[in-house]
């Protein structure tokens, strides 16, 4: 396949098909996880490896698997990949291991990823499959991070804070503390997690039709 | 199967309309609850008036925005139906009296735009709005949310004149300790979880009374006003017995049968609803026409469900008051218990099968 628009696929990852604000996937673990933007950020990093890394996988094996056994072939390999950053992650970020633990190891039950599988990799070529790897982690990754921003600044009053643990010292000057705000302990429960991505659905849909607004205006003159 | 007659005529216009309108019940509602709002600011001065004045605002601004960018038309005639004052009214009167004003516009944001737009607005919220708010407050804010202050009149401290009290308000200054003291139902948990017996712990601790002398929450103490307002709206038909009797009994039953086993770790009956809110969940909360069940025996079980989850909230849970949590659970409840207590169709029984009508009879 000659035609690959690779500009279509990133267009796709990171707005218009992103995993969490229009394909609605991988709910459980942005719930779960987005207490904090390095959280956030440290569980969209590690699904981003391990989506590329499924995603460039299949699509080097899908000529051999056949259509029947495919998803357990899958999920096999996408467990290995899951283990292979749980362990890495249990050596090298083990603070926020400790943290992001259990959700680590569900990165296996991500449907983000076995979905990336399954409607892309399975029928394109390598380079394309990596390429929405990343783009698509890319967009899961910004989403866990925008939400975990948000429910971090009205729930604790921070933002990014321990980011120095995951990204190394050089990166403490993104922690900042709004001085004088207790934070509003409900935005670091479940139902704030609700709360604030029913907003930025909301959100999404604005700009959304604000952009289409545009598009519409600026193609008239062209038609008249 | 024979075709049933129906024994209902159809009327010829013209109709008689009764008067009755969304606005006209709200304003009832609102008038029930003026004797407790007025003797909530006798009790806990200016700073009680401030948070009343500025909650209900702040519902009525977030139901201006909210309406607006939904694009609602004629959003003056939705705004003067009253219903997002009400919503804030009855929020600030679950709320402690000296809450500093962050609490009161917080409040309405989660009221009007979480608890009732998100959903569509008036008629379309599957929980009660000021309930929704009220728990997420408490949950967010847990300091300022349990901040009781002594009703004025019985504290040896000088009232705060309208300038200090503004000050209190806007910049929530620690409150001395001499004005402050614990609820009933506080107090009776603390001392439990020390393992103090609840005989000697009542014996020195806050009293229990019919007019509202106890620290609490600004407009739910005085239980006779409130009472005063529900019986109010039964006899003008805003509400009927069914919702509130069944939370008072709800709670009054097993607090009765528990007190009578063990004195020492139960409240009495009359403590339990005395305490906290439960008035006012019983009569403004839980007969909400939203978020409560369509048919009579519905209600009922609605409210014995408030009651019994209130009560179990305050004996074992882990916060002293229950109302507005069981109110909420109960929310979630309504739309089973409608499931389940459909009222009997017109010329139909009870399974659904055509009354058996003799044609000519």
């Amino acid at each position: 396949m000659s035609d690959i628009q690779y500009g279509r696929i990133i267009k796709d990852g990171l707005w218009e098909q992103n995993v969490v604000f229009a394909q609605m996937l991988a709910l459980c673990p942005l719930m779960a996880v987005t207490t904090s933007g390095t959280n956030g950020l440290g569980m969209g990093l590690a699904s981003t490896a391990v989506l590329v890394c499924a995603n460039v996988l299949v699509s080097l094996i899908r000529k051999v698997v056949s259509a029947q056994v495919r998803i357990p072939v899958f999920i096999v390999l996408i467990a290995t990949l899951v283990t292979i950053v749980d362990l890495a992650m249990n050596a090298w970020l083990h603070e926020l291991y400790k943290v992001l633990g259990l959700f680590i190891a569900l990165i296996v039950v991500n449907c983000a990823i076995l979905g990336r599988s399954e409607s892309f990799a399975v029928k394109n070529g390598v380079v394309a499959s990596a390429v929405d790897g990343i783009a698509m982690g890319l967009g899961f990754t910004g989403a866990l991070v925008l939400l975990g921003l948000v429910r971090e600044f009205f729930g604790a009053g921070t933002l990014f804070a321990q980011a120095s643990q995951l990204l190394g010292p050089s990166f403490a000057f993104l922690e900042v503390q709004v001085p004088g705000y207790g934070g509003a302990l409900l935005m670091i429960l479940p139902p704030g997690a609700f709360a604030a991505l029913g907003f930025l659905l909301a959100g999404k849909r604005i700009i959304d039709r604000k952009l289409a607004e545009r598009e519409a205006a600026s193609a008239e003159p062209a038609a008249a | 199967m024979t075709p049933a007659t129906l024994t209902a005529q159809t009327v010829a216009s013209p109709h008689a309309h009764g008067g009755n309108s969304v606005s006209r019940t709200m304003f009832r509602v609102q008038l029930a609850l003026l004797p407790a709002t007025l003797y909530g600011f006798w009790l806990y001065g200016w700073p009680a008036f401030f948070l009343w004045a500025l909650t209900i605002l702040s519902c009525v601004a977030f139901e201006v925005l909210s309406l607006k960018l939904m694009g609602t038309p004629r959003v003056k005639a939705t705004l003067f139906d009253g219903s997002a004052v009400l919503t804030g009214w009855l929020l600030a009167m679950t709320l402690p009296p000296w809450a500093p004003w962050w609490v009161a516009v917080v409040g309405g944001f989660i009221a009007i735009v979480i608890g009732k737009q998100v959903f569509g607005g008036l008629g379309q919220n599957v929980f009660n709005p000021a309930m929704v708010a009220r728990v997420a407050l408490l949950v967010s804010f847990p300091l300022p949310l349990t901040l009781w202050v002594a009703p004025l009149p019985m504290s040896t401290l000088p009232t705060p004149d309208f300038v200090s009290s503004l000050r209190i308000f806007l910049t929530s200054l620690p409150v001395p300790d001499a004005m402050t003291s614990a609820t009933l139902l506080g107090h009776a948990k603390t001392e439990l979880a020390r393992g103090i017996d609840l005989a000697t712990a009542l014996h020195a601790g806050p009293d229990l009374s019919w007019i509202g002398m106890r620290a609490g929450s600004f407009g739910e103490s005085a239980a006779v006003l409130i009472l005063c307002g529900g019986l109010y709206l039964l006899i003008t038909r805003v509400i009927t017995w069914h919702a509130p009797l069944a939370v008072l009994a709800g709670v009054a039953i097993p607090a009765a049968i528990a007190h009578a086993v063990d004195p020492g770790r139960f409240l009495s009956a009359e403590a339990h609803l005395l305490s906290g809110a439960l008035m006012l969940g019983a009569f403004f909360i839980a007969t909400d026409y939203v978020t409560s069940p369509n048919t009579t025996t519905g209600q009922i079980i609605f409210g014995l469900g408030i009651g019994l989850l209130t009560w179990v909230i305050r004996s074992f849970g882990g916060y002293p008051e229950g109302v507005a949590f069981a109110v909420l659970l109960m929310n979630a409840m309504t739309p089973v218990i409608d499931r389940f207590c459909k009222p009997r169709i017109l010329g139909r029984d009870r399974k659904g099968k055509p009354l058996d009508i003799p044609e000519n009879a």
